[in-house]
C-alpha cells in the first residue's frame, strides 16, 4: 500500500496508507485531508485539487495532460511542480510520495 | 391590474376542482410528472421532489408531453449520474425533452469525449482567472454605476434594472460583443431557451429558428472579423484561433449551438441567482442584519444563493446501454433527467437543506454547477459577478424590500424570474 503525504499551507502534514489505483486526489478526500476540494469529482474540470509535487517525484508522478494545462490556467499561484491531483494515477511506484497544497482551492 | 372578489372566488374554484398538480401528495405515485413547467412557475415544484426523494428516488414517468423520462432526485445519485459520461451520454439531447430534429445545433455541453473536450477547451481561457482579475475593476465599477442609477424609495422592477443590464454588460464583455447592441443577447438567450423542449408552448420550434438564425448572421459577422485580427480572449476570438474550432463557422449550425451554449451559460443562469439572493434575503430578514453586521461572509452566502437558487432545474442524459440503477431497470436509450434543484434540497447531504442560511458550513458543496467533465465552466465568473453585486449593495442599501410577489418563468430548465418589486432603502450616512 503506498503511503502519500499531504502538507497543508500551514505545515500540517497527513499521512495516509492507501491501495494503489485512484488518484491521489481520491486518496486525500476518502481520507479527509483537508484542502483538496476536487468540486467536480476527479473529471479534470474544475482545477480545485491543485498539488505542488515533492522534486524528486516529479518524473515518477510524470506530467500534464493538455486537458490538465488548460485547467491549471484555473488555479492560482501555479509552479512548475503544479499538478492536478485527480490526474496522477496512484501507483505502487509512489509509495513515499510528498505533496504540499496551496493556501486555497479558489 | 386589478384583483377584483369575483375573479377571486373564481380562482378559487379552479383551484380546488383542476388543480390538483398543485399537490402532489394526493395524487398517485406512479403518475407524477415533475418536468411539467406550470409546476416550476408556480413554485409548487418543491413537494413533488420532497415525495420523490422519500419515497421514489429514481422515478419512472412514463408518459408525459417529452415522453417517458426518469427522474434523479437525490445528491448522492445525481453525482454518480453526472460521474458516469461513459454510459449516461450528453450527445444532442441535455434537456428533458428532445430538440427539433429539423434544427440541430450541436455544442460542446451536448457532446461526449472527444469533441466536447476540445471545445471546452478552447473556450475555456475567456473564463480563466487570468482574464478574470483584469476584469474584476471593470466589474465593479458597471455594478457601482447601475446601482447609483437606481431609484431609492419607489417600486422598479430589479430583474430588469439590476440583474439582466449586469449579466447583459458581462456577456458582452466576454464576447468582445458591440455594446449598443448588447440587449440582443438577452433577446436571444430566452428565444433559445424558451422552447417546447423546456415545457414553453408560447412559442412554436419555427418562430424559435427564425430569431436563432438571426443571431447566427450577426456572430458570423464578428467570427470573420477576429479571425482576421490577432488572437484575443474573447470567446469568439478564441475560437476563431484554435486549431481545433478554426472551422466551426464552416458547421454553422455548430458555430450556432455553441453561442447559445455561452450566452445561455452566462446569461439566464447568474441573472436569476441576482434576483434569488435579493428575494431570499428578504424572506429571511435575520440573514440579512447578519450579512449586514459581518461583510465577509459575502463570499458564503454567494454559494448558498446559488444552492437556494439552481438557476438551472436540472440536466438530461440518454442511457447508452441498459444498466440497473438504484435497484430500478434503465435502459438503453432512456432519458435520465438529474434533478439539480432536489439534489440541493436533499437534506440526507445537505444538513436543513430547506432553509437559506448564508453561513452554512460546506455551502459550495451544492450541484447548481453539475457534477463531473460537464461542471459548469463560468463558475467563477458568475461566483465573482455575485460577490461584487452584494459588496457594492451592502455599501449603499440599508435594505433591499421585496414589495410584491415575483413572477417565475415557465420553464422546467430555467428557474428563473421575470419580474420582482423592489423598493431601495438607503444607507443612513
Amino acid at each position: 500500500m503506498p503511503k502519500i503525504t499531504f502538507i497543508e499551507f500551514d505545515g500540517t502534514a497527513h499521512e495516509v496508507d492507501v491501495p494503489a489505483g485512484g488518484s491521489v486526489m481520491e486518496a486525500a478526500v476518502n481520507n479527509s485531508v483537508p484542502g483538496i476540494d476536487a468540486d467536480c469529482g476527479g473529471a479534470c474540470a474544475c482545477a480545485t485539487c491543485h498539488v505542488f509535487v515533492g522534486e524528486q517525484w516529479l518524473d515518477k508522478v510524470g506530467s500534464r495532460s493538455d486537458m490538465e494545462q488548460s485547467m491549471l490556467d484555473f488555479a492560482e499561484n501555479v509552479r512548475d511542480n503544479s499538478r492536478l491531483s485527480c490526474q496522477i494515477p496512484l501507483t505502487e511506484e509512489l509509495d513515499g510520495l510528498v505533496v504540499n497544497m496551496p493556501e486555497a482551492q479558489h | 391590474m386589478s384583483y377584483g372578489a369575483t375573479s377571486e372566488s373564481v380562482d378559487v374554484v379552479a383551484e380546488t376542482s383542476k388543480e390538483a398538480w398543485r399537490d402532489p401528495w394526493s395524487l398517485p405515485l406512479e403518475s407524477l410528472d415533475p418536468a411539467q413547467a406550470i409546476l416550476f412557475k408556480e413554485n409548487v415544484h418543491e413537494e413533488y421532489f420532497r415525495r420523490l426523494r422519500q419515497e421514489d428516488p429514481v422515478h419512472y414517468t412514463p408518459e408525459s408531453e417529452f415522453g417517458a423520462y426518469w427522474s434523479i432526485t437525490k445528491y448522492n445519485d445525481i453525482v454518480a449520474i453526472d460521474s458516469n459520461h461513459k454510459v449516461f451520454s450528453s450527445h444532442e439531447n441535455i434537456v428533458v425533452g428532445d430538440v427539433d430534429p429539423n434544427f440541430k445545433t450541436p455544442m460542446f455541453i451536448a457532446q461526449d469525449p472527444p469533441i466536447h473536450d476540445v471545445q471546452r477547451r478552447a473556450a475555456q481561457p475567456a473564463v480563466a482567472p487570468t482574464q478574470l482579475a483584469d476584469l474584476e475593476a471593470l466589474i465593479r465599477e458597471r455594478v457601482s454605476k447601475i446601482l447609483d442609477e437606481l431609484p431609492v424609495g419607489e417600486e422598479f422592477n430589479w430583474v430588469d434594472r439590476v440583474s439582466i443590464e449586469l449579466t447583459t454588460q458581462m456577456l458582452a464583455t466576454l464576447f468582445d460583443f458591440p455594446f449598443e447592441d448588447r440587449h440582443l443577447l438577452p433577446y436571444w438567450s430566452d428565444v433559445a431557451t424558451a422552447s417546447p423542449s423546456t415545457g414553453r408552448s408560447d412559442i412554436t420550434f419555427e418562430e424559435r429558428n427564425v430569431v436563432l438564425q438571426e443571431c447566427l448572421a450577426y456572430f458570423a459577422k464578428l467570427w470573420q472579423e477576429r479571425k482576421g485580427q490577432p488572437r484575443k480572449f474573447d470567446f469568439i476570438s478564441l475560437l476563431a484561433h484554435d486549431k481545433e474550432t478554426e472551422n466551426m463557422l464552416d458547421n454553422p449550425m455548430e458555430f450556432l449551438g455553441n453561442l447559445i451554449l455561452l450566452i445561455v451559460g452566462g446569461n439566464d443562469t447568474t441573472r436569476n441567482s441576482m434576483t434569488g439572493g435579493v428575494l431570499q434575503l428578504s424572506r429571511n430578514p435575520d440573514q440579512w442584519e447578519k450579512l449586514k453586521a459581518n461583510p465577509e461572509l459575502v463570499s458564503n452566502m454567494v454559494s448558498e444563493i446559488i444552492r437556494y437558487q439552481t438557476p438551472l432545474g436540472h440536466m438530461r442524459r440518454t442511457a447508452l446501454e441498459d444498466i440497473e440503477f438504484q435497484g430500478k431497470q434503465i435502459k438503453k436509450g432512456d432519458r435520465v433527467v438529474m434533478w439539480y434543484i432536489s439534489g440541493n434540497r436533499d437534506d440526507e447531504v445537505i444538513e436543513d437543506a430547506d432553509a437559506f442560511k448564508i453561513d452554512r458550513a460546506n455551502a459550495r458543496r451544492h450541484v447548481s454547477f453539475g457534477f463531473g467533465i460537464h461542471r459548469c465552466m463560468g463558475n467563477r465568473v458568475a461566483e465573482m459577478q455575485l460577490r461584487i453585486l452584494w459588496e457594492e449593495a451592502l455599501k449603499r442599501f440599508d435594505k433591499i424590500e421585496v414589495v410584491g410577489e415575483p413572477e417565475r418563468v415557465l420553464s422546467n430548465f430555467v428557474l428563473g424570474y421575470t419580474h420582482l418589486p423592489v423598493v431601495l432603502h438607503a444607507k443612513q450616512a
